[in-house]
């Protein structure tokens, strides 16, 4: 098993996202009610909806581990889980930052989708320990997987919980729901969400090609007979193997 | 059937002897209502603060017992005397998460009471059992599958409540919504009862089939 960097995949990430940008400054008209802060809409949403897809992604990478036995599917669950975590990191200080500058407060407890998200982030950030914790290698992946599909029937159950405790005392402020954008934010609002898509399965290309190669050079420096030699491997992080070439 | 039995019946006998895990959690639920009456500064509770502080202490509680449910499993060789025998994981797991059931269900006469005792609010206290039945099985439930990921890992009492506790939230956040009217100043309202227990009865079938899927991968050696 052994993965490469793509080459066409960041060229076509980088003309979307760009494309996206544009889109969002010159074409989609300022919100009415928030004027030019709303932009970031298009940058927090996309990602938001990338990492909890990237999530699920990763129930169904580790349901194909345990099913198949196949390493490989853990190394792509793990990396789904790893890259989505850093954009709900994302999400989560765009989110911030929007809070603020349209309800004046840097968190709001009343808003029941960025409530949801953080638990499910807190949730997936206990991902790292678990896999610390168990040092047997088949072992690791295996339970990973299993936490990987525990989390993955939890993230909708948490959605719906939270937004039943919310909707009870607070109607929602303002809904960002697809149905009620005027087509040129829709148009705009496709275009990121694709470059959003687009950049995390870059990021997953890359990470992955990373790490075979990482474990190449460990293994020809085991050849060399280089034992001291550190490879910067991690105990954490699945690593690819080579086929029998 | 069988195997489920023999389980079951084992660990109710080991806690009847050694009274391990159910003695300490009433102790541990008791002292936490007198650290909130202090640490709130509040001689009674009601509505919202009174769900939280007795659902908070109950599950916290539970963690106690969630930690411990499969310490001799491993210790003694329990884990290796199920794979060698020819029974279905799953016995093992449904046996595990009635033991749990039964150690909360125990907490929960002696903390409901003494809470009542405590903080006041009886009135609504019987509706409120039924609520925590349902919200018992959703701990046992992921207290089982947690507690066997952490118990064959190296930082055992770390990795339960670290993984747990995020996936209790929706489950609190249920169970509180169902008590908070309960216990409200005034006499028990029964608003949103029935959306509640909706949720923890989805909540508690979602992970019970969950496990009953993944349950033998955890077994594997």
């Amino acid at each position: 098993m052994s993965f490469k960097a793509p080459r066409i995949l960041p060229v076509l990430t980088v003309a979307v996202l760009t494309a996206g940008f544009v889109l969002v400054f010159f074409y989609a008209p300022n919100d009415a009610d928030q004027g030019f802060v709303q932009k970031i809409f298009y940058l927090h949403v996309p990602l938001g909806i990338m990492a909890l897809v990237g999530f699920m992604i990763a129930a169904v990478q580790s349901i194909l581990h345990l099913r198949s036995g196949d390493p490989k599917w853990d190394v792509r669950s793990y990396v789904s889980i790893h890259i989505s975590i850093i954009f709900g990191l994302a999400v989560l200080i765009t989110g911030s930052i929007w809070a603020r500058a349209s309800w004046g407060k840097w968190w709001v407890w009343e808003e029941p989708t960025l409530v949801s998200f953080l638990i499910v982030f807190l949730l997936y950030c206990t991902y790292y320990p678990l896999r610390y914790a168990i040092e047997d290698r088949e072992r690791q992946a295996r339970y990973a997987s299993v936490f990987a599909i525990t989390a993955g029937a939890f993230v909708p159950l948490n959605f719906m919980a939270v937004r039943l405790a919310e909707t009870l005392v607070h109607p929602r402020v303002f809904a960002t729901s697809e149905g009620g954008l005027p087509p040129k934010m829709m148009f705009t609002f496709l275009v990121c969400i694709a470059g959003a898509a687009l950049l995390w399965e870059t990021l997953i290309r890359y990470e992955l090609a990373a790490k075979t190669s990482r474990a190449k050079l460990s293994r020809l420096r085991r050849a060399l007979g280089g034992d001291g030699v550190s490879t910067g491997g991690s105990r954490i992080a699945p690593v690819p193997r080579e086929g029998e070439a | 059937m069988r195997a489920f039995r023999a389980i079951l019946a084992k660990d109710l006998r080991t806690e009847l002897r050694t009274l391990e895990s159910v003695p300490a959690m009433a102790l541990f639920a008791v002292t936490t209502f007198v650290l909130f009456r202090f640490g709130l500064d509040r001689k009674e509770l009601e509505g919202s603060l009174a769900a939280g502080v007795l659902l908070a202490t109950v599950l916290f509680a539970s963690l106690l017992a969630i930690n411990r449910v499969f310490v001799a499993e491993r210790e003694q060789g329990g884990f290796d005397a199920i794979r060698l025998a020819p029974v279905d994981g799953t016995a093992l797991f449904a046996a595990k998460v009635t033991v749990l059931v039964i150690y909360l269900t125990a907490l929960e006469l002696v903390a409901v009471p003494m809470f009542a005792f405590f903080f006041g609010g009886t009135e609504g206290m019987f509706v409120l059992v039924g609520v925590l039945l349902l919200a018992n099985v959703g701990v046992a439930t992921l207290g089982t599958i947690v507690s066997s990921i952490a118990v064959n890992s190296r930082a055992r009492d770390l990795i339960a409540p670290l993984l747990l506790l995020p996936l209790l939230i929706p489950l609190m956040i249920a169970a509180a919504g169902a008590a908070e009217p309960l216990l409200a100043e005034g006499g028990p309202s029964y608003d949103d009862l029935g959306k509640w227990t909706a949720v923890l009865a989805l909540y508690d079938l979602v992970f019970i089939a969950l496990g009953y899927a993944v349950y033998d991968f955890l077994l594997e050696d």
